[in-house]
């Protein structure tokens, strides 16, 4: 189910393996539970700095578009093509079900 | 010239000026080193010779001053961006990725007049503490074929001990640069987090990622940091450092003299998970900086424990949403699918190794609704709660010293099997990501033959008074000037 979020398609050789080692994993870090953290604010970063940085709303031309495309797996023009994002016979179907 | 590929950077650059010796030459030296040496360290992921000796070549032919690393040969890890060179983070996701520019770590360091030589291997995606985890090949340790460099800047840290090249860039984001640095016997820093853009660093976990130097000396380092170290409009977590360009000044001018110097020795980085000639070579050097002047005594910081726990929790979740834009769509690898949802779990099934795929599935899950207080946040609370015992130690002390890691190299394959013992190798290192203050790992001595590293943290933007013991230390010691076996077979130390 995890790996379903995390879009991440596991091998079934894999999964167990992986099961096992997230459940230690998980069981390690229990031992945050000794520490007294009530009254402690989550740190999320150790810049105290609060302030948001700001530039000039300057347009910069990166000039990067022809590298870009070169490296994008499957091009059309100066587009990527992917597959269908969202199957519309699938979701009408499920819509009647 | 003799050897050319044990010159430090500084003296490289002094004679390029002076005319003593070409930029070609030395470009040479370390290419032929590398070509001789790599086949058994496996320090380079891609060597760049046609461009720099170009680039050299260009550099001997013109006037005109070209900065502090003039003609210094410099490799970066593979998960720095060079706009010339491939980029992989030691993954199949990027095995033919090519940047669209360069870190500005990168710029920064070729303004100075360094000439790129290669791209480092590296743990993929920089998680790892051995580079064992790398899809492309293994490093091996130059001071023990059969030992691990360490990660997982492990490329970097192996390539500088073995004499390929004498400045290398890492990253740390838990001991990356450090703990390899130690197992490899050679300086590695990870400066005051924000002080060197992360722009052009492919992310691991935001909060704990810094770029740092890897180098045979202190003087180097510092001389390394000066070019590194300074805001960037491209990085939004980057902030002005007011010792910037003033590291290896500070240096010089400490001397042998920390009279006035107050260091802190943390006994829970000294307790029984370390092994005893680690704990050995750490208390010589306590003496040392004593005999030096300074005054050393113990102290405890009651919340070191923690921090490993705190450190997967966030590194792990920061790690899963950084990853999240390797999904095949517009670079990297794109595995087929019929749809686009089989694109993304095909082509992030294939492209990440198992340990990258680990964390992903932490990170995933301590951030998952229904979790997310009970994990993250706790871990976040944690954090604050082990930085603000730490900055209050630097009330008490100047420094904190402490070993890099609680052992030496281990074997190849030796915890590959075991994930939570081959992360208890970053214990040390750390709770100086977690607090965003400076730390280095240099030589301090020899355990089982392999080199020990000792480490200094110091508080935030407190870099050169880390350096500048750093710097006394050296002076007063030659563990640095040792060279492994595997690069020098004729010599042991040799002192230039």
């Amino acid at each position: 189910m995890v790996a379903a979020l995390a879009h991440l398609r596991l091998f079934d050789e894999e999964v167990s393996g992986l099961q096992d080692d997230l459940a230690s994993i998980l069981e390690y870090v229990e031992r945050l539970d000794e520490l007294d953290l009530e009254e402690v604010p989550p740190m999320y970063s150790p810049t105290a700095a609060r302030e948001n940085v700001w530039r000039e709303d300057v347009v910069r031309d990166a000039r990067v578009t022809a590298a870009f495309l070169e490296g994008a797996p499957d091009v059309e023009g100066s587009h990527v093509r992917v597959p269908r994002v969202v199957d519309t016979r699938a979701a009408e179907e499920q819509e009647h079900e | 010239m003799n050897d050319l590929r044990w010159l430090s950077a500084r003296e490289i650059c002094r004679l390029v000026r002076g005319g003593e010796v070409t930029r070609r030459e030395v470009l040479e030296a370390a290419l032929r080193t590398i070509d001789d040496s790599d086949d058994d360290v496996g320090c380079f992921l891609y060597v760049n010779s046609q461009r720099a000796l170009a680039e050299s070549d260009d550099a001997d032919a013109g006037e005109g001053e070209r900065g502090a690393l003039d003609g210094v040969p410099v490799a970066f890890k593979d998960n720095i961006c060079t706009q010339q060179m491939p980029t992989t983070c030691a993954s199949a996701m990027l095995a033919s990725y090519h940047p669209l520019y360069s870190a500005t770590a990168v710029e920064a360091l070729e303004e100075a007049g360094a000439i790129s030589v290669g791209k480092t291997n590296m743990d993929e995606f920089a998680m790892g503490s051995s580079t064992e985890s790398s899809s492309v090949q293994l490093t091996r340790n130059p001071w023990d074929p059969d030992r691990v460099p360490g990660g997982s800047s492990g490329g970097s840290t192996a390539a500088v001990a073995a004499g390929q090249v004498p400045v290398a860039l890492g990253s740390d984001t838990g001991g990356s640069i450090r703990q390899p640095a130690a197992f490899c016997g050679v300086v590695g820093m990870k400066p005051t987090y924000g002080a060197v853009s992360r722009y052009g660093l492919i992310a691991f976990a935001s909060s704990l990622d810094q770029i740092g130097p890897i180098t045979r000396d202190v003087v180097d380092c510092a001389a390394v940091m000066d070019v590194l170290v300074g805001d960037d409009p491209s990085d939004s977590t980057s902030v002005s450092h007011p010792d910037a360009g003033g590291f290896l000044q500070a240096v010089e001018q400490a001397g042998d003299d920390l009279r006035g110097v107050r260091i802190g020795l943390p006994q829970e980085y000294l307790d029984e998970g370390i092994d005893p000639g680690v704990r050995r070579v750490v208390l010589d050097a306590a003496e040392t900086f004593s005999q030096l002047g300074a005054s050393v005594q113990e102290c405890s910081l009651p919340s070191t424990g923690y921090a490993l726990p705190a450190y997967y929790i966030i590194s792990s979740a920061e790690a899963s949403s950084n990853l999240a834009r390797f999904d095949g769509v517009r670079y990297g690898l794109r595995e087929t699918g019929a749809e686009m949802m089989d694109i993304y779990r095909n082509t992030r099934g294939t492209g990440f190794g198992s340990e990258v795929k680990r964390r992903i599935m932490l990170g995933t899950f301590v951030l998952s609704a229904g979790f997310y207080e009970a994990y993250y946040v706790k871990a976040a609370r944690a954090r604050a709660l082990m930085v603000r015992e730490m900055l209050d130690a630097f009330e008490q002390f100047d420094l904190l010293l402490a070993p890099t890691g609680p052992t030496v190299a281990f074997a190849v394959g030796a915890r590959s099997d075991d994930p939570l013992s081959m992360y208890m190798a970053d214990v040390c290192t750390i709770p100086a990501n977690l607090a965003g203050i400076p730390a280095v790992s240099i030589p301090g001595g020899f355990s089982e033959g392999m080199p020990v590293g000792v480490q200094l943290m110091g508080p935030r933007f407190g870099d050169a008074r880390v350096l500048a013991a750093a710097g006394a230390f050296q002076r007063a010691t030659d563990h640095h000037l040792v060279r492994p076996p595997l690069a020098d077979p004729a010599g042991g130390s040799e002192s230039m």
